[in-house]
């Protein structure tokens, strides 16, 4: 597992207080993690203080999955 | 109208984390207060105050629904949960319906406000802020926390009226009930503004006591070297159910509640009046609203928060009310003891009062040194002793800046 992936695990751990074997790449913020709209906003903040970048909303948008927000910051991160 | 009974309690003070710790601490005059540890308070004026001690709201739910609250709304999780529990509620078919949650809060979230407001000023200016933070500083959000807790889709709101606020919340339960619009409330209040602008900014009133070198004894109600209130945090909750229902259920009953009394000063948006004005309409207030005469009433527990004016017009209202009566009666201050726990005071001292009703002691007010020769001698002000006493009834007083006061009457309860 990537760096990235690894720091994109334990923040989603953290903040949706799931257990890290349900953080899978398919597990859906919303469907599987539990996260209400509030968390999601909270996660892509937390994903660009962890990772020094700002994700424009249209494509947080897009980041609903664990796998897709490794993939996009895996892409974006510095 | 319908009466209106006690059946549940819960408390998250200085003295302790639940009722029954509480309640010791009360008749064993211990104080809650000590250094502050909840920050760096080496520059401020005062640097102790009356904390809640080892209390970890991860004890009590998980940490991803802790870091969504407030720590006022941490100690009204805890102390409704109490009462909840205290009540037997848990496994009752409650008619959600004909249930609700009337909380009170004066500040509500300060805590965080000051978190996201610094981390803000400390940036460098694109905005950061957490999208939890409007509904963690909210000060009516621990009251719809509260309803989702337990499926109360009754009556549900937050009373604010800054150290008077839990007792509008008591007050406005009581009316419910006994009006016929719900059976059953959880109510109380919670406060916890134990953090730099909270101490900086009653500091800056010269409204906190500055005895640095001895913080167990600063808070002195009635006492010559009075200097100002000691501040605290912490909440209770009390469960009030219409006597049908309670009775309904076999639940166990601490009290009733007698009737309640509303003023204002309309004189000073800090300072009370000096001859007690809003202070003796209240009493009167909750007087006539209870049916009972001067002789009927054996404790008072006033505000007292240990300023020199407060302390002074508050005893001449009693004198006002009561005449000769005010020299049969027991006065005391347990914020002498908690610290004052601003909108949360009336829900603590609620349960002491109850808690003197139902054990026929009344709660002391520690600390007391020097006599102040303005107050009148003959008032019995239970200095520095628990004292044993039938208690018929009890009123239990809390006023607020800008002058609002309020005061609920508890009897004991016979069928």
């Amino acid at each position: 597992m990537s760096d990235i992936a690894s720091k994109v695990r334990s923040i989603i751990v953290d903040k949706l207080g799931v257990d890290e074997n349900e953080v899978t790449p398919e597990a859906s913020f919303t469907n599987d993690l539990g996260a209400d709209s509030l968390d999601t906003v909270e996660l892509i903040m937390e994903f660009e203080k962890e990772f020094n970048l700002s994700i424009p909303d249209d494509q947080a948008e897009n980041i609903q999955t664990v796998g897709q927000a490794i993939t996009y910051l895996e892409a974006n991160a510095k | 109208m319908r009466r209106v009974v006690v059946t549940g309690l819960g408390a998250l003070t200085p003295l302790g984390n639940t009722v029954q710790e509480y309640w010791q601490g009360l008749i064993s005059g211990r104080s809650g207060a000590a250094p502050i540890t909840k920050f760096d308070a080496s520059r401020f004026r005062t640097r102790f105050a009356a904390e809640v001690k080892g209390f970890d709201p991860e004890n009590h739910m998980d940490r991803k629904e802790a870091r969504k609250m407030d720590p006022y709304t941490h100690y009204a999780m805890v102390t409704a949960e109490e009462a909840y529990q205290d009540a037997g509620l848990e496994g009752y078919p409650i008619d959600g319906e004909r249930a609700g949650v009337i909380w009170g809060s004066g500040i509500g979230g300060m805590y965080t406000v000051y978190h996201e407001f610094k981390a803000f000023f400390e940036s460098d200016g694109t905005p950061k802020f957490n999208p939890f933070f409007v509904p963690k500083m909210i000060s009516d959000i621990a009251a719809g926390y509260l309803s989702i807790r337990y499926g109360f889709h009754g009556p549900n709101y937050t009373t604010v009226s800054a150290c008077a606020s839990s007792n509008n919340a008591i007050i406005d339960a009581f009316n419910y009930i006994r009006w016929g619009v719900a059976d059953l409330f959880i109510t109380g209040g919670s406060e916890a503004a134990i953090n730099e602008p909270g101490v900086a900014g009653f500091n800056a009133m010269k409204a906190l006591s500055e005895r640095n070198d001895d913080p167990t004894t600063a808070s002195r109600p009635f006492d010559l070297d009075r200097d100002g209130f000691v501040l605290g945090e912490g909440g209770a909750a009390l469960v009030l159910e219409s006597l049908d229902h309670a009775l309904a259920r076999g639940a166990k009953i601490y009290a009733e509640i007698g009737g309640a009394g509303l003023s204002a000063d309309a004189h000073h948006i800090t300072a009370p009046h000096p001859e007690g004005l809003g202070a003796t309409l209240v009493m009167k207030n909750a007087l006539r609203d209870s049916g009972l005469s001067p002789a009927d009433l054996d404790y008072i527990n006033v505000h007292g928060t240990s300023t020199p004016l407060g302390d002074l017009s508050e005893i001449k209202a009693i004198q006002n009310v009561f005449g000769d009566d005010a020299y049969r009666l027991n006065v005391s201050s347990t914020k002498s003891m908690t610290g004052h726990l601003l909108g949360a005071a009336g829900a603590v001292e609620a349960i002491a009062s109850i808690k003197a009703i139902c054990e026929g002691i009344i709660p002391p007010t520690i600390n007391h040194f020097t006599d102040d020769p303005a107050f009148d001698a003959g008032i019995n002000l239970t200095f520095n002793k628990a004292q044993t006493r039938q208690v018929r009834a009890a009123l239990s007083n809390t006023f607020g800046f800008g002058g609002h006061n309020t005061s609920v009457v508890f009897k004991a309860y016979r069928a």
